[in-house]
């Protein structure tokens, strides 16, 4: 039963996700916080910025770690198997009638037309992130850190994976 | 002169052997080949698939040869047109098409399975630890960071729209979901469902055609 309910929750954010893993990662959130309740918004945020300190892929770590959290290894492989297996065959099928229709203007706006809905998810993702830390750091510590990762991360163009880590030593210290 | 390091040496040594085809290579070789080149381009990628493209179409074009720019380029747009994670769409692909089943296993696993085990290991030791102050506070420091990487997607998602549907069409579609699923609270795999089906049946304006 709750490897019927963990490939469901990956099947979704995996045939649903435009613009690659990271667009489906709002989607996933919505399955695995919001109807499923396997983890808090905060937990999710912990585990989605150790995916993003890591190289690869960011669904499939997403999904093989939740797995493993919900139920074991067998959970992995099975979160493993909904995220990249229907996406996957669909393009092993399609590729042919697509590779036809790919100057097609509908094919072409298959994928436009979904991300101002994608951007949607992202904002009320961040906006839920924030809240979270809202209410466990207060608002001035999270502005700053806010502030902070955001010139490093844009202006100065350090990689993520170092804010990242510079974030756990501050928050180890001093929250 | 510039010293080589055995890396380069070593990269050297794997694209003389390939002289013949890519699919004409003997199987060990073959395999070998598609393992390296998708374990590298998922270890050394950062901030998820879409930024180790690069890197696969580096190994996939350039190192081994596995088939050509233009040949690429035609599975990156057909890949995109389609929803999922983009990486192991393309590895799952390519692996397919120059190793059959065995090269789509192959593909995938050497994608998705280094990462996936150092994500485990790392947040379970993580939990083993999970009581004590230090990590408390170490979840509390990086929940703004993620906020924020994720307010730069929203925006990237947004500058996206804006350029491929136009400022009228983007916000419209974009009130609309915020509509259904922020106000109303449809689950987002209708309101994409919706979008997909639209984008196949409205009609299309001459100026797009023509494009």
């Amino acid at each position: 039963m709750v490897y019927l309910q963990i490939f469901l929750a990956f099947f979704f954010p995996g045939i649903l996700g435009y613009g690659g893993g990271p667009s489906s990662i709002p989607l996933v959130e919505h399955e695995v916080v919001d109807n499923y309740g396997w983890m808090t918004t905060g937990e999710f945020s912990e585990v989605l910025a150790l995916g993003n300190a890591l190289p690869g892929p960011i669904a499939t770590k997403m999904a093989g770690f939740i797995g493993y959290e919900v139920a074991g290894i067998p959970g992995a492989i099975v979160a493993l198997l909904a995220t990249v297996g229907p996406s996957l065959v669909l393009m092993l099928i399609l590729l042919n009638i697509l590779y036809r229709y790919r100057n097609s203007p509908r094919v072409k706006r298959l994928s436009s037309f979904v991300l101002p809905a994608i951007a949607i998810l992202l904002a009320d993702m961040t906006f839920d992130f924030f809240n979270t830390s809202y209410e466990a750091i207060g608002l001035i510590v999270t502005v700053v850190l806010m502030v902070a990762a955001y010139f490093a991360l844009e202006k100065f163009k350090v990689h993520p994976a170092f804010v990242i880590m510079a974030g756990l030593v501050v928050g180890g210290f001093f929250l | 002169m510039v010293e080589q390091t055995q890396e380069e040496m070593d990269w050297q040594l794997v694209t003389k052997k390939i002289a013949v085809p890519f699919e004409e290579r003997e199987f060990v070789a073959k395999h070998r080949a598609i393992f390296i080149a998708f374990f590298r381009s998922g270890i050394l990628g950062f901030g998820g698939g879409p930024s180790t493209i690069p890197l696969v179409k580096k190994e996939v074009v350039d190192i081994f040869k596995m088939m050509n720019d233009e040949e690429f380029s035609d599975v990156l747009s057909i890949g995109n047109t389609l929803p999922g994670p983009i990486a192991t769409k393309m590895a799952g692909y390519i692996g397919y098409r120059v190793g059959g089943w065995l090269g789509l296993v192959n593909a995938l696993i050497a994608t998705v399975l280094p990462t996936v085990v150092m994500m485990i290991v790392l947040l379970v030791s993580l939990n083993e630890v999970k009581d004590f102050d230090f990590v408390k506070g170490m979840t509390n420091g990086v929940v703004p960071i993620v906020a924020v990487m994720l307010g730069v997607l929203t925006w990237e998602f947004l500058v996206k729209s804006k350029k491929s549907l136009g400022w009228k069409i983007g916000t419209i579609i974009l009130l609309a979901s915020f509509l259904a699923m922020i106000i109303f609270g449809l689950h987002p795999g209708i309101v994409i469902a919706v979008l997909l089906v639209l984008a196949l049946s409205l009609p299309i304006k001459k100026e797009e055609a023509n494009k």
